[in-house]
């Protein structure tokens, strides 16, 4: 008793500074962890950091190559938008950011593996599924995913063997988003526009000897309901070479809508209006066509042709009616949606919705509870379903960071303890000077043929440049 | 002239901006030297929860210049660097201001405009507003993404 009341007293002696290395050393560096280094882990990152001077940030990342679709998605043609890697390698480059290529959540290392290790863990690792129309002979050889046809042309690994079939006039893209229309603009687009970009070369091989002539992008809904966005379609209406064709029938009563809509819905249907009233007659010979439709609902997949149901809108949804359609279609592209995959059983994943189960970044303990599960968040498409543009998963990202920095300091997440954060094992980790080897020697095999940079595709061709 | 952050930073936060301030003030500085004074234009941002960041550039340079010469903390600001392909130098102007510009927006600033969070009819795009010195002075309003809307 008497010696505690001696050593509070002694204490009480410290000078304030020294008081102050006693509370340094008890307060242990905040240790986090985002899994997938897309741009909602870089724009994540980027705000832990700067708004938690005593963290530090591990992203790993299941590809020795970061920046998830910004390289694997974003089309060739769109250079500009991947102009966001500047940033992300400013962020990477931050002293209290270690990357970690080539690391895959659920095969080298285990969620709860990663929990013990750090005090928040942030999944971004997004979504590399697809959704199904789920139709019989959907896997029939003439029907592939958009995203499969996105991830070939980009140079994902194991993509490069897609071989998709251009043999055929007609090709059937069913999905109206802005994947579906970069599809159809890689295939309708002048061979020598892509020559300049970082599309890779099988890619382009494949599409100089394309037979496609038409496009259909078929919507189950109307003109009014278009999920593309007006810089997506006005990028189609000035394409060289190519005819857009509309279904004037599609239109009917449209322009009598206008006046109620919000301005950017009201600036699309007006250009689509524009482009309708633009069309000739008769469509312009040697020119191929792009042909948007609306109003039909996949019904049925044939050897070179798709049945359609011919919908009615009730309260903006599509209701099939009984009446058909059949399209030529030697190559259908499905493009209706993404969705994740669970890569972890730790994960609280909604199979359904495919999406981690979540409220507002915070990864919920269960199906019906609603309890947070303290220290495990998540952010952009694993969270919120696949939509919106990097702005969205921007501010998305932006948000979540900020709940991981506002539960720290509510100690809702537990900090008071040091942890150790990843320690590799056996298996070769691509450091960020790794990833700059790789980017130097792309960027120098792309400099010959007058392209930004020639993907590497193959992992273990990464991983030998990257170990150099 | 300078990045001036006004109330409810945090003690380091203040210390780090001091150290940008001085920073940016030699750069301005250094490029002031050479410029006359009636070539520097003005500009105070404001943000969502009201506190305004005064920033300066020259007769030439665009709203998104200024942001990332004087660097402006806008999170996220000017993420395609000007090229036309996102919105996110999303700046909001008075009336006043907006009908002085000499430029209307083109088609492709629209495209971009309609993706914006919380887009008025006195919204544009920073990377295409070129400084003129009429515009010494002129308030821009930022406009809260989500994260700034939460931060305020």
């Amino acid at each position: 008793m008497g010696s505690n009341l001696l050593n509070i007293w002694r204490r009480g002696l410290h000078t304030s500074s020294s008081r102050w290395q006693v509370f340094q050393t008890t307060t242990p560096t905040k240790r986090i962890c985002i899994v997938g280094a897309g741009p909602a882990g870089f724009y994540a990152a980027q705000q832990l950091l700067k708004k938690l001077d005593d963290c530090v940030v591990d992203v790993l990342e299941k590809l020795p190559v970061p920046f998830g679709l910004v390289r694997f998605g974003v089309a060739p043609d769109h250079p500009e938008v991947k102009n966001v890697i500047n940033t992300f390698t400013k962020t990477a480059e931050h002293p209290r950011l270690r990357y970690f290529g080539n690391v895959s959540l659920g095969v080298d290392v285990t969620l709860q593996d990663l929990r013990d290790r750090y005090h928040a863990v942030l999944l971004t690792y997004g979504a590399d599924q697809d959704r199904e129309l789920e139709l019989e002979n959907e896997r029939q050889g003439n029907v592939i995913s958009a995203r499969s046809f996105v991830a070939w042309y980009n140079g994902l690994p194991g993509a490069e063997n897609l071989s998709p079939d251009l043999s055929g006039r007609d090709v059937t893209i069913v999905g109206q988003g802005n994947v579906a229309v970069d599809v159809a603009r890689m295939l309708l687009s002048p061979l020598d526009t892509l020559k300049t970009t970082d599309t890779t070369e099988y890619a382009l091989e494949a599409l100089s000897r394309s037979q496609v002539e038409r496009v259909h992008l078929v919507g189950r809904r109307g003109p009014l309901q278009a999920a593309f966005t007006i810089k997506e379609l006005r990028e189609m209406i000035k394409l060289p070479n190519v005819d857009i064709r509309w279904r004037s029938n599609d239109f009917s009563g449209i322009e009598e809508q206008l006046e109620k809509l919000q301005r950017p819905r009201k600036r699309l249907t007006e250009l689509m209006l524009k482009s309708l009233k633009d069309q000739g007659k008769a469509s312009v010979a040697g020119f191929k066509q792009f042909l948007p439709i609306f109003l039909r609902a996949p019904k049925a997949i044939a050897p070179s042709e798709m049945e359609f149901s011919v919908t009615e809108l009730q309260q903006e949804s599509a209701v099939a009616t009984s009446a058909t359609e059949r399209l030529p279609s030697d190559l259908i592209l499905r493009s209706i949606g993404y969705k994740s995959s669970c890569v972890d059983s730790g994960i609280n994943f909604d199979a359904r919705k495919g999406n981690v189960r979540n409220s507002e970044g915070r990864v919920l303990k269960d199906e019906t509870s609603g309890k947070v599960d303290p220290g495990l968040y998540v952010a952009g498409w694993l969270g919120t379903g696949p939509t919106g543009v990097i702005l969205t998963t921007m501010s998305g990202a932006f948000a979540v960071a900020k709940n991981i920095c506002d539960d720290i300091a509510s100690k809702a997440l537990d900090t008071s303890s040091a942890k150790p954060g990843f320690e590799a094992d056996d298996k070769q980790i691509i450091t960020w000077d790794g990833w700059k080897r790789i980017d130097a020697f792309e960027t120098e095999a792309g400099k010959a043929k007058g392209k930004p940079r020639e993907k590497i595709v193959n992992i273990e061709e990464m991983l030998r440049i990257a170990g150099a | 002239m300078l990045v001036i952050n006004t109330c409810k930073i945090a003690s380091r936060l203040a210390i780090r901006s001091l150290q940008l301030r001085s920073l940016n003030a030699s750069r301005t500085f250094s490029t002031g030297l050479a410029l006359k004074q009636k070539d520097v234009v003005n500009v105070t941002f404001v943000r969502a929860n009201g506190d305004k960041i005064k920033a300066s550039g020259k007769v030439g340079d665009s709203l998104l210049d200024v942001v990332v010469n004087n660097s402006v903390d806008l999170d996220g600001f000017g993420a395609c660097e000007g090229t036309l392909t996102c919105s996110t130098c999303h700046l909001i102007f008075k009336t006043n201001d907006y009908e002085k510009l000499p430029d209307k927006p083109g088609d492709e600033e629209l495209d971009m405009l309609d993706l914006a969070y919380e887009l008025t009819d006195t919204s544009r795009l920073g990377c295409q507003i070129t400084l003129s010195k009429d515009m010494d002075g002129l308030e821009v309003h930022v406009p809260s993404t989500i994260n700034d809307a939460r931060a305020a």
